[in-house]
């Protein structure tokens, strides 16, 4: 008996949900990164749900991934730098 | 091939049958009358009898969603529950048939409560006949054993989960002769286990039974629909594999003088056989009287069954559950609606009988005949009734 | 546990579902994906918010094998899932084993052996997922139970559970003429689940993303069940702005009012002990769920449920303070 695509509703495309860009969700602000601020803590990378927050290579902070922010503010009220190295901003 | 003849009763043939299968995982919980397997299986497990984990967990809701996990990762998986356990099973058993996956039940079948009763009737598998399993009924200990075989072949080349049960102590504590196949002759026959997926495949990880919208969730019933449909095939190609191993023949019923029958019973499980001496009597007296002992209920042969009783002048469907549809037990309903296409409809009746373990004896299946007789000459006889009452 | 080296691991939970922005559950696996490192993962999700945003057909936000059943028995099926596992690998079919049977050992000697993990919400843990819970536990299935803990059942629309807190509003115990909100305390989870004498048993905080983090590496570690009561902020059921995640779950450890402890091989340690707890109102004041405590008419109430958080912070310092003191007893002993 041949396997359809629906077979029991199985989803065998892991990470599909990249597909779906929840920028869309913002609401008028969006997260700006001041880089000369940051001290590279990754405080914002391991708060934030949508891992909207970039790393490099090295795993080093590198902004923010704005595909997918929904624009929460988290990162930018748990940022410890003093001045802060994220502020929220209008779109 | 030499077949080995043993005392077995019902419960310890299916036990036997799940141990030659070699499953990976057996996973249980004690009700009666089904208990037996489950301590046989524990037996075969502490002696090196059966390779396989064998796990009790606190409720059979969690030994059907353990089945669900463990199947889900490519183990073989089996259980034995009844009544109240079947029917806890059941939010479950469609969680199972939906991500189609082969496990097998085996039962013993009992009523569901209230008032609470221990002893058979089919009740409970009758209650998940919506669940989509694979769904056999044995009328002996002989049947029980090559039933359940059977049975894992069909689910797993299917994908759909199959539930093999008997008529609860009937069957499942009455000693027989079983003619039981070696083990290496019965593991060749049941083959492998290859599983459609596997939640353990690490290099290509699956979402199992995840959200389905509207836009999605009819397409993926439509295709477990189709693999249902595919069943009966592949349960007449088991049944001829099976017969060039054991001699034995199987199909979706056992008909018992029904070729030229103008009147019959159509019934599923032990009373078929006790039926059978009140049809030869019958017979001596000329009148063509035929039995359709179901074995198929799930996917309903409807097809055979019309073609089987397209000559008969009445049928009298005897069921050995209510389903309180308020018109005719569940067999009825089902046969009636195979019936319905045919030209000349055979007159067709209800009847209840053996609730709760009650004797159903030649004395009651004579009455039955005798219903059936009148309905053939048009005369009135009630439509849904109950056979065995003492009020 | 180095973040910036963890970063650089392929993510094992990906962006694009459709959690609510500022979710705490996101941040709770977000973080436990993180903790889980280069282990090979799969996971067992309970219905609930989680697993309906995050697996909507046919996209799926996990890079993981991840099996969900139903809203009872997230245990169970991965008991189920843990057992196979252990009967395929003693019978090398494991996918990939091909039949090498040298895999037969321990979790522990087995480095490439796969770790379970369940999410479940409070709802499907505390209330109807106990039994299963229970059982598993008792089994001493190798298994790490995270339970995501945002107080209420809220995929379905804010209804209590078990471990809503005296007092809080909710759809099924709302604040109305005659009520005050839920009449009853929080079930103590961590204390049934230590009582079944597994090795490893926690209460954790976002907010302390390492200790929480180190908690779920441990967890994974474990030889046997393993289970983690993780706070997660809920800004929709709670009812709080969008950006307070961390700064609620922060609140909610320095307050008492959600303390972090473990309990390894039956050893208490309290992780967080501050030395100036905040006032109970600092946390409640950014949630309307406790609106009303906060009224000069209720006053009653607050004090019931500052009562509830004080009697089990000073249970918990009693314990430490106590084991502190015995140790030390045995320990002077020792050289007398």
């Amino acid at each position: 008996m041949k396997k359809n695509k629906y077979f029991a509703g199985i989803i065998k495309d892991p990470g599909s949900t990249l597909k779906y860009k929840t920028y869309v969700w913002r609401d008028g602000l969006k997260p700006s990164w001041i880089k000369k601020n940051c001290t590279n803590c990754l405080t914002c990378f391991i708060n934030c749900p949508d891992q909207a927050i970039k790393v490099d290579k090295d795993g080093n902070m590198a902004g923010h991934n704005l595909d997918y922010c929904k624009g929460c503010g988290i990162c930018a009220q748990v940022c410890p730098a003093k001045p802060k190295a994220i502020v929220m901003k209008k779109e | 091939m030499t077949m080995k003849r043993v005392a077995l009763t019902g419960n310890e043939a299916m036990a036997l049958a799940m141990r030659q299968a070699k499953p990976d995982v057996f996973i249980g919980y004690p009700i009666t009358p089904a208990s037996d397997i489950l301590s046989a299986i524990a037996k075969y497990v502490a002696n090196g009898e059966m390779e396989a984990e064998f796990m009790t967990p606190e409720s059979e809701h969690s030994v059907a969603s353990a089945l669900f996990g463990a199947s889900s990762a490519g183990a073989r998986s089996f259980t034995c529950t009844a009544s109240q356990g079947l029917a806890l099973m059941h939010e479950v058993l469609h969680i199972i048939s939906g991500a189609r996956l082969p496990i097998v039940i085996s039962s013993s079948s009992r009523s569901l409560s209230s008032p609470i009763n221990v002893h058979g009737d089919h009740a409970d598998f009758m209650d998940m006949r919506d669940a989509s399993f694979i769904q056999i009924f044995s009328e002996n200990s002989q049947d029980s054993y090559d039933n359940f075989l059977q049975g894992v072949k069909i689910a797993e080349s299917v994908r759909l989960p199959a539930i093999i049960s008997s008529d609860g102590f009937i069957t499942s504590h009455n000693l027989e002769p079983v003619e039981v196949l070696k083990d290496d002759e019965a593991y060749d026959f049941v083959g492998e286990f290859k599983p459609a997926y596997s939640i353990l495949d690490i290099q290509n990880p699956i979402t199992i039974n995840p959200l389905s919208l509207p836009d999605s969730f009819m397409e993926i019933k439509k295709s477990q629909s189709d693999a249902m449909a595919f069943a009966k095939k592949e349960i007449i190609k088991t049944a001829k594999e099976y017969q060039k191993l054991s001699g034995r023949e199987y199909g979706f019923f056992r008909p018992y003088k029904l070729k030229d029958a103008e009147i019959a019973i159509v019934v599923m499980g032990s009373t078929a056989e006790t039926a059978q001496s009140v049809i030869d009597e019958l017979r001596k007296k000329d009148v063509k009287a035929g039995i359709l002992a179901l074995r198929v209920f799930r996917p309903f042969p409807y097809l055979k069954i019309a073609e089987a009783l397209k000559n008969c002048k009445a049928i009298c469907i005897m069921d050995r559950s209510d389903g309180f549809s308020g018109h005719g037990g569940p067999l009825f309903v089902e046969t009636s609606a195979a019936l319905y296409d045919l030209k000349n409809k055979p007159k067709i009746i209800s009847r209840i009988y053996g609730l709760g373990g009650r004797e159903i004896n030649e004395e009651m299946i004579k009455s039955v005949f005798e219903d059936i007789k009148k309905l053939s000459e048009n005369k009135k006889v009630e439509r849904y009734g109950y056979v065995g009452l003492k009020i | 546990m180095d973040l910036h080296k963890l970063a650089k691991i392929e993510p094992k939970f990906v962006s694009g579902h459709r959690l609510c922005s500022g979710c705490g559950a996101g941040i709770v696996v977000n973080q436990a994906m993180l903790a889980a490192g280069l282990e090979n993962i799969v996971v067992i999700n309970a219905t609930g918010c989680l697993e309906v945003t995050t697996t909507i057909y046919p996209q799926t936000a996990w890079n993981v094998p991840w099996i969900h059943c139903a809203l009872e028995n997230a245990a169970s099926t991965a008991a189920g899932v843990e057992t196979a596992y252990k009967a395929l690998k003693k019978k090398g079919r494991l996918p990939g084993q091909k039949g090498d049977l040298s895999l037969s050992a321990t979790p522990r000697d087995d480095p490439g052996g796969v770790k379970f993990i369940v999410f479940a919400g409070d709802g499907g843990t505390y209330d109807i997922g106990l039994q299963a819970l229970s059982g598993m536990l008792e089994r001493g299935h190798n298994v790490l139970y995270i339970c995501y803990n945002n107080e209420a059942y809220m995929n379905t629309g804010y209804q209590r559970s078990g471990a809503t807190p005296l007092h809080a509003e909710t759809t099924t115990r709302p604040w109305g003429r005659d009520t005050h909100g839920n009449p009853t305390r929080r079930k103590n989870l961590t204390k049934i689940v230590e009582a079944h004498k597994v090795p490893f048993v926690a209460q954790a905080a976002t907010a302390f993303h390492l200790d929480f983090m180190q908690k779920v590496k441990l967890g994974l570690a474990t030889e046997g069940p393993a289970f983690i009561d993780v706070l997660s902020t809920c800004r929709l059921g709670w009812g709080h702005p969008s950006n307070m995640a961390y700064e609620l779950s922060r609140l909610a450890v320095e307050t008492c009012y959600w303390p972090i402890y473990e309990i390894r091989n039956g050893r208490f340690r309290l992780n967080y002990r501050p030395k100036n707890p905040k006032p109970l109102e600092d946390f409640l004041r950014y949630q309307k769920r406790f609106e009303h405590l906060l009224l000069p008419e209720n006053k009653d109430d607050l004090e019931e449920l500052k009562r509830e958080v004080s009697q089990e912070w000073e249970e918990l310092i009693k314990r430490e303070d106590c084991d502190r003191v015995c140790l030390r007893a045995s320990k002077t002993n020792h050289h007398a």
